[in-house]
């Protein structure tokens, strides 16, 4: 079975939804400690959300200097599907994994809501189950999301189909061009401000036509990354 | 002893809303003629000697890689001062 591991780092709070969702989709979550220096046994990573060292000196950044970090880039350059989600996102920027950077918001404001997106790119090991276009509703919640880069990045991004998912709507938080998302060049590697976690559990996830808290728009995520390791699997055998 | 100060400044291009909240609030109590404010961030860091220009060239390497984001932050000055 697929195995995907979640790092749990001091201060990380989606952890454990990430892992309810890993396990909806199909797949056994694996527990990942910060202080691993070795990923061991696993098809994939997701770095959750969260507030990793209370957020000193800069939103993911001394968590981007943790031991376990080390495996992760070697993992992802490698080819291994890396999700990071939220303050996942933010460590990712940290770690120069993928460009840009992730600043506080523009109104100032914490802000959670119920948020519409598009998903622009489907190349990815974590969005393939979605048709380019899609508009889902997942939530978000953060005081530092909004997305900068320099005008060259911003310009590389959009010309090479890297921005995997933009804020529909409103943009809650003034980031460059409403990037909610972004990809690295070889795509492996995702970060996202939205929750896909938080709307993969009926019950749990946000209102939707079919009711309250029923909406599960983001469990195409996790099983978008099943689906590409099974397809790699077979391309293997 | 010296205290090597490291002073680090969100970039130009960046918008500073800290900055711009610090302003409006200076404009509500009857403070004028400030045009803008910026915040940045200030590292002290006590070595156990006097500083060495070797421990400057560490120190702007740490400014560089740990203190700041190169993204959105620049580090505008690192200076050793002696204890007194």
């Amino acid at each position: 079975m697929t195995r995907i591991g979640v790092v749990t780092f001091p201060g990380s709070l989606d952890d454990g939804d990430a892992r309810r969702a890993v396990a909806a989709a199909g797949a056994v979550p694996v527990r990942l400690w910060h202080q691993d220096v070795s990923l061991g046994d696993i098809d994939a990573v997701i770095l959750p959300g969260g507030f990793s060292y209370g957020d000193y000196l800069r939103a993911g950044a001394i968590a981007s200097f943790s031991p376990i970090m080390g495996a992760v880039r070697t993992a992802a350059a490698a080819g291994m599907p890396v999700l990071g989600i939220c303050n996942g996102f933010q460590m990712l920027t940290e770690t120069h994994l993928l460009p840009g950077a992730l600043v506080r918001n523009a109104g100032q404001r914490f802000l959670r809501t119920d948020q519409r997106l598009r998903v622009e790119c489907t190349a990815t090991p974590w969005t393939g189950r979605y048709t380019a276009g899609q508009e889902i509703t997942v939530p978000i919640k953060h005081a530092d999301g909004r997305y900068v880069a320099d005008a060259r990045t911003l310009a590389e991004l959009e010309d090479t189909g890297r921005i995997v998912v933009r804020y529909v709507g409103t943009n809650p938080n003034g980031s460059d061009n409403d990037i909610a998302g972004v990809c690295n060049e070889a795509g492996n590697v995702v970060g996202m401000m939205p929750h896909p976690e938080h709307a993969s559990l009926a019950g749990f996830g946000p209102d939707s036509e079919q009711g309250l808290r029923a909406g599960t728009d983001g469990l195409a995520v996790f099983t978008s990354v099943l689906a590409s390791l099974a397809d790699s699997e077979g391309a293997r055998a | 002893m010296s205290t090597v100060i490291v002073e680090v400044m969100p970039k130009p291009e960046i918008l500073d809303p800290q900055g711009k909240a610090i302003l409006g609030a200076l404009s509500r109590t009857g403070h004028t003629g400030i045009a803008s404010v910026r915040m940045g961030k200030r590292f002290e860091v006590t070595l156990d000697h006097e500083a060495t220009p070797e421990d400057l060239d560490q120190i702007r390497s740490i400014a560089a890689e740990v203190f700041s984001n190169p993204v959105i932050e620049d580090v505008v000055s690192v200076t050793a001062e002696d204890a007194q």
